[in-house]
């Protein structure tokens, strides 16, 4: 049976992908039966290059997308560069989990607070230094060239490529290399750009992919941060979908279309820019400088990095107090009258939501984590390693845009006449639940020193008896912070939940985004906080837990740690 | 030959790559001997070592025949083949006490008391009575290659392999442990098959002694 | 004697209506049987959180009373539960719908009704309908022109008005004149809600009322002469954009984040479509005490808000049994009281009983609420093709 796990697991993934990309395919070149589309016609995309705006809408999509996925990398790649090996790296390690954690909206809604006319930033320098008694009329959030989403991008994205990098450091000789190079009279971050980063970039080069193909058709955070009179592409094809008018769906389609091929292209962009990065980088090793002045790229790295985890941890202080705050008007600091009644009168109304996040969220993350044990099992078992092409499959559904073939998934669900079921909403998060899961899990896995499972087997045991008393128990933190990242991937997601929930499921993320266009900050406060605390204590758990249960045991401190 | 408890392995050639490791080694260890395989690093000692308790790399190309007390357990799994095998790290299960380390070696079936009783057995003879409910990380070197062997012992194996059981131990230990593995292995009538580099391993063992590589 | 007979002939007709609905259709009982377990989902517009937490509190009502279960799906605009129930019936699916009751009124109803997208007629069977004001209140019947025929059943009575807040802005302007003034005068204190947003639609509306030569045109579907007729109207916003919150280049997204913008200080009126608003405001905290209703000189746009069933819905005795409910005077009441939410009721007082009665009376008015003659004239709806074709022209003029 476990030699089906990996088949299965492909089909259960990527299956609906490439469906939905057909799905999304065909109406876009006006096949849809069910709409009377049933002869090939270009009139779709026609009526997409006619739609109003749809220029500066696919510019703000590619600026942001390509700034966004720029900037983090180049924050991440300098911070680490100038700090290999020193105490900040160590404290951002330490904070990287809290801000992981948050789901995408949180973070938007958070930035939202800090950085609008009326909020947190402009509070704390008004009116005493500002001389602002009322709060300026500036477009800061959103504004119409779309920096707020890169920043809101950039919070998120950071920590992300962050992680992805520490773990592709620890599999290299890092310390070694680097210790050669300065040896050689190099200074330290021109040693790690010239020396470690060729040594790390095939292993993070995914990663950024991801990064940058969601940064172009991210659809939550635009539709907080973004401007809406257009809006980037992939917001303003979901407003499509939802039109009244059921002929738009053509155009959607199209348009849908229209952002995968944006996809395609920018990184296929992108990775002439690697090449070109590469032939170039090389004449920069070969020319031999040593590099200096590096002191002040340093404390400019080591500054930026640390603006990006204040802001992000700020913000989710800021919804925090709101949460919890009853008055709290410009230009107050804080607010001037508390109360817990925001959580007390958002009892009830988070009841559904809340139970719908936290049951499809543990159902796909148990599932996922299922399937990935299977997967990694049955590869030791066989001494069959996937080769470096099977990650692409694996990073398939963090490539495509997410809008570019869940409407596809949809037309199929409806025909299935599963749409709206809470098992098919657990199968759309699982989608991009596994992925994470699988990276999450597949190092420590395939790291854990083969001979334990070798005596075990040699003392007379079983390889089920092996996977259950051997393994699971010595890889449990890993499982468990594996477990904690489908988890929290789940919580935030926006898009699989409109599209495979059919209206009928709500999550406390897509309660957020509808509430992060009204009012009243209090209630988003509340599900914003939410929405990042689920995940946390998720995160929390993984930790604790086996922490706890091998408390009396020390040799499990290389696996706990 | 068969039946008699040896160790027999016949013709077995292990390649990597497509060169030759080992070339055609036959061997027999009959119980309560002690034979050793010496040979540099990369010789593909311990591959034959993994090859024989069934978990062998499949980059390795590896030919010929292994039996135990006159059964072929060359295509056994590892479970089914009673090869006991002991590495230079006693690889002590970590997230186990020293109690439940010895109980995973011991077969299933047995009542709880019983169970118990075999285990203390087993402390006492490893001359660490009491220690049961101690967490691993917490042995003395020595204690925990002790414990390693009577881990091993309780799986009740019909052969032992030791894969440089003794290269981490320091060098008053490393005689005191030698000892103490050789003499439960020879007790128990079990052919014994060592791998390593060092000579004085192999002085010890005071058995045949085959060059590879 | 006389007076005798005419109470005795009231009360015969009060006795006799919900009778007469029970006999031509409904089985009440029957309906509250089977809707007794039943899954409502309510696609009802989820923008302001005070609405959210009297749904909220209206499923646990019929949960109690009936064994409902009310599913609030949070809408940002209403359009989005047409489309379901278009898509629906586009592909087949004409039974066991994902909408159950809709929060609808104006072109949305009247698209549904167009393309037979509604069940019913229901909704004057309900035994509560009999307390609905249909006499002073005409709009319960006709929504935006177009006749309800018992498609849906009405909810709540919606009046636009403005807020201001009197510590900062003591005089505010009472026409769309002023407001142009004012906004030149303090540049990005103005701003409404982008259509189709239904403040920003009301918004538009009350200016093309304010500048159409000819009003009474509004009340007959838009044709040829649309284009002379809004022509004012685009002069008036060409005029009034760029001194807009923000330039005119990002709008607020609805009726509460434009409160919230008050409160911030960052404009300096907010709009609203209930009349008790600003004292509810005040009440949930989020605007000043010394926020204040007014409404413009010569009038403002009112209307009648309602519930609707798709013709597919999974739970429809569930459906008429929250519509009825939400007619029911412990809900209209409710619904008007500012600490609450401040939605006027579709209700006749003279039809309700004594503690029906007492319930409206015994409601607080709130500081900032306009006494119901200070309100003004209510103007009425233009005719929904009006509004489908100015939001049309607004999007490729100010949303692109």
């Amino acid at each position: 049976m476990l030699r089906w796990v990996p088949a299965v697991t492909l089909l259960l993934f990527l299956g609906p992908v490439a469906a939905g990309l057909v799905g999304t395919w065909l109406p876009a070149f006006g096949v849809l039966p069910a709409l009377g589309g049933t002869e090939f016609s270009l009139a779709p995309w026609r009526r997409l290059l006619a739609e109003p705006g749809l220029v500066t809408s696919i510019r703000l999509t590619l600026g942001t997308g390509f700034a966004a996925a720029i900037v983090s990398l180049a924050l991440v790649l300098a911070f680490l560069a100038a700090c290999h090996g020193t105490r900040p790296v160590v404290a951002v390690r330490r904070l990287l989990a809290p801000l992981l954690a948050v789901p995408h909206v949180a973070v938007a809604i958070g930035f939202a607070f800090l950085a609008s006319p009326s909020g947190w930033a402009a509070r704390a320098v008004s009116p005493w230094l500002t001389g602002w008694e009322r709060p300026p009329d500036i477009a800061t959030v959103p504004d119409p060239w779309g920096i707020a989403l890169v920043c809101g991008l950039v919070l998120k994205e950071v920590p992300f490529l962050l992680l992805m990098t520490l773990a592709a450091l620890g599999q290299v000789p890092a310390d070694r290399t680097l210790a050669v190079a300065r040896s050689l009279g190099y200074g330290p971050a021109t040693a790690w750009f010239k020396t470690v980063l060729p040594l790390v970039w095939p292993q993070i080069r995914l990663p950024v992919y991801a990064v940058l193909a969601y940064s172009l058709s991210v659809v939550d955070m635009a539709l907080v941060l973004a401007p809406g009179t257009p809006p980037p592409l992939a917001p303003r094809v979901l407003r499509w979908f939802s039109d009244p008018d059921l002929s738009r769906q053509f155009v959607a389609a199209a348009g849908a279309g229209l952002q995968f091929l944006l996809v395609v292209g920018a990184i296929g962009l992108f990775h002439g820019g690697e090449r070109l990065a590469a032939f170039l980088g090389r004449r920069w090793i070969a020319a031999g400088g040593r590099g200096h002045g590096e002191r002040g790229g340093r404390i400019a790295a080591t500054g930026a990095m640390g603006i990006v985890f204040a802001v992000g941890l700020l913000g989710m202080l800021g919804m925090a107090i709101w949460s919890v705050a009853r008055r709290w008007r410009w230009p107050d600091v804080l607010p001037s009258v508390w109360s817990p009644g925001n959580w007390a009168r958002q009892a009830d109304a988070l009841a559904w939501p809340g139970w719908t996040t936290v049951s499809v969220a543990l159902a796909a993350a148990l599932i996922a984590i299922a399937l990935v044990l299977g997967c990694l099992e049955n590869e030791q078992r066989t001494h069959v390693t996937p080769g470096s092409r099977a990650l692409w499959l694996i990073y398939a559904p963090l490539l495509a845009p997410q809008i570019g073939f869940l409407f596809g998934v949809q037309v199929l669900l409806v025909a299935s006449g599963l749409d709206g079921r809470w098992a098919a909403l657990v199968w759309g998060h699982l989608l991009f639940v596994l992925p994470y899961v699988f990276l999450a899990l597949a190092g420590p896995w395939r790291r854990l020193d083969e001979r334990y499972a070798r005596t075990a087997l040699c003392l007379g045991a079983s390889p089920g008896r092996v996977f259950w008393r051997v393994k699971l128990p010595m890889l449990l933190r890993p499982v468990l912070f594996a477990l904690a990242v489908g988890f929290a991937v789940s919580v935030g997601e926006y898009l699989p939940t409109v599209f495979a929930g059919g209206g009928r499921y709500a999550t406390l993320t897509t309660e957020a985004v509808s509430l992060a266009a009204g009012g009243d900050r209090r209630v988003i406060g509340v599900y914003a906080f939410l929405q990042a605390l689920l995940p946390w204590l998720g995160f929390t758990l993984a930790i604790a837990v086996p922490a706890w249960l091998y408390r009396r045991r020390h040799g499990m401190k290389a696996f706990t740690a | 030959m068969s039946g008699d408890g040896s160790l027999v392995l016949d013709g077995v050639t292990v390649a990597l790559d497509g060169a030759t490791l080992i070339a055609g080694l036959d061997l027999a260890v009959a119980p309560g001997e002690i034979v050793t395989v010496m040979g540099p690093s990369g010789s593909g000692k311990s591959t034959l070592l993994a090859w024989l308790c069934g978990a062998a790399d499949p980059a390795f190309r590896i030919a010929g025949r292994a039996t135990l007390d006159g059964a072929d357990i060359t295509g056994l799994p590892p479970e089914a083949r009673r090869v006991g095998i002991l590495f230079q790290d006693d690889l002590l299960f970590p997230h186990l006490s020293v109690g439940g380390n010895l109980a995973f070696g011991l077969p299933p079936g047995l009542a709880g008391p019983e169970r118990r009783a075999r285990i203390e057995a087993a402390l006492e003879e490893a001359e660490l009575p009491g220690f049961a409910d101690r967490d691993p990380a917490t042995l003395s070197g020595g204690q925990r290659a002790r414990i390693a062997l009577m881990r091993t012992l309780l799986a009740a194996p019909k052969a032992l392999l030791l894969d440089e059981p003794f290269s981490r131990l320091d060098a008053a230990l490393r005689d005191r442990i030698r000892c103490f593995v050789f003499g439960h292995a020879t007790e128990r009538g079990l052919p014994v098959l060592l791998v390593t580099h060092d000579p004085d391993d192999a002085r010890a063992a005071g058995g045949k002694v085959v060059e590879i590589g | 004697m006389r007076t005798k007979l005419i109470l005795t002939l009231v009360l015969l007709a009060a006795l006799a209506m919900p009778w007469r609905a029970g006999a031509q259709a409904l089985d009440w009982a029957d309906i509250t049987a089977k809707a007794r377990g039943q899954e409502v989902y309510w696609n009802a517009w989820g923008g302001d959180e005070r609405i959210n937490a009297y749904i909220a509190w209206v499923g646990a009502r019929v949960q109690a009373a009936y064994g409902v279960t009310l599913r609030h799906v949070k809408l940002s605009d209403t359009a989005e539960a047409v489309r379901k129930v278009l898509a629906e019936k586009t592909a087949g699916r004409h039974e066991g719908g994902s909408v159950d009751l809709i929060w609808i009124n104006g072109e949305n109803f009247k698209a549904m009704k167009d393309q037979s997208l509604l069940f019913g007629p229901f909704a004057e069977q309900l035994p509560n309908f009999a307390l609905v004001d249909v006499v002073n209140k005409p709009t319960t019947r006709l929504d935006f022109t177009v006749p309800t025929d018992g498609l849906e059943a009405p909810w709540g009575m919606a009046k636009l008005n403005f807020i201001h807040d009197s510590a900062v802005l003591p005089e505010p302007p009472r026409s769309m004149a002023a407001i142009l003034d004012h906004a030149k005068a303090h540049p990005g204190r103005i701003a409404y809600p982008a259509p189709p947003d239904f403040i920003g639609s009301t918004f538009l509306k009350q200016v093309v009322y304010a500048t159409a030569a000819e009003p009474s045109v509004l009340q007959r579907p838009a044709g040829d002469n649309f284009d002379s007729v809004t022509a004012p109207m685009w002069a008036y916003l060409d005029a009034l954009t760029p001194h807009l919150w923000r330039g005119g280049k990002v709008w607020p997204k609805n009726g509460p984040a434009l409160i919230r913008l008050l409160d911030d200080g960052e404009v300096d009126i907010a709009i609203s479509f209930y009349p008790a608003e600003a004292s509810s405001a005040i009440a949930a905290g989020l605007l000043p005490d010394t926020a204040r209703s007014f409404v413009l000189d010569g009038g403002t746009i009112g209307n009648t808000h309602f519930v609707a069933i798709p013709y597919n819905a999974r739970a429809r005795e569930g459906a008429m049994v929250v519509a009825d409910f939400l007619m029911s005077a412990e809900a209209q009441a409710r619904k008007e009281n500012p600490e609450v939410w401040g939605d006027n009721t579709v209700l006749a007082m003279d039809r309700l009983d004594a503690t029906g009665r007492k319930l409206f009376a015994d409601l607080p008015l709130g500081a900032a609420t306009l006494a119901p003659e200070a309100l003004g004239p209510t103007l009425p709806e233009p005719h929904p093709s009006w509004m489908t074709r100015i939001e049309e022209a607004w999007l490729s003029r100010y949303g692109s």
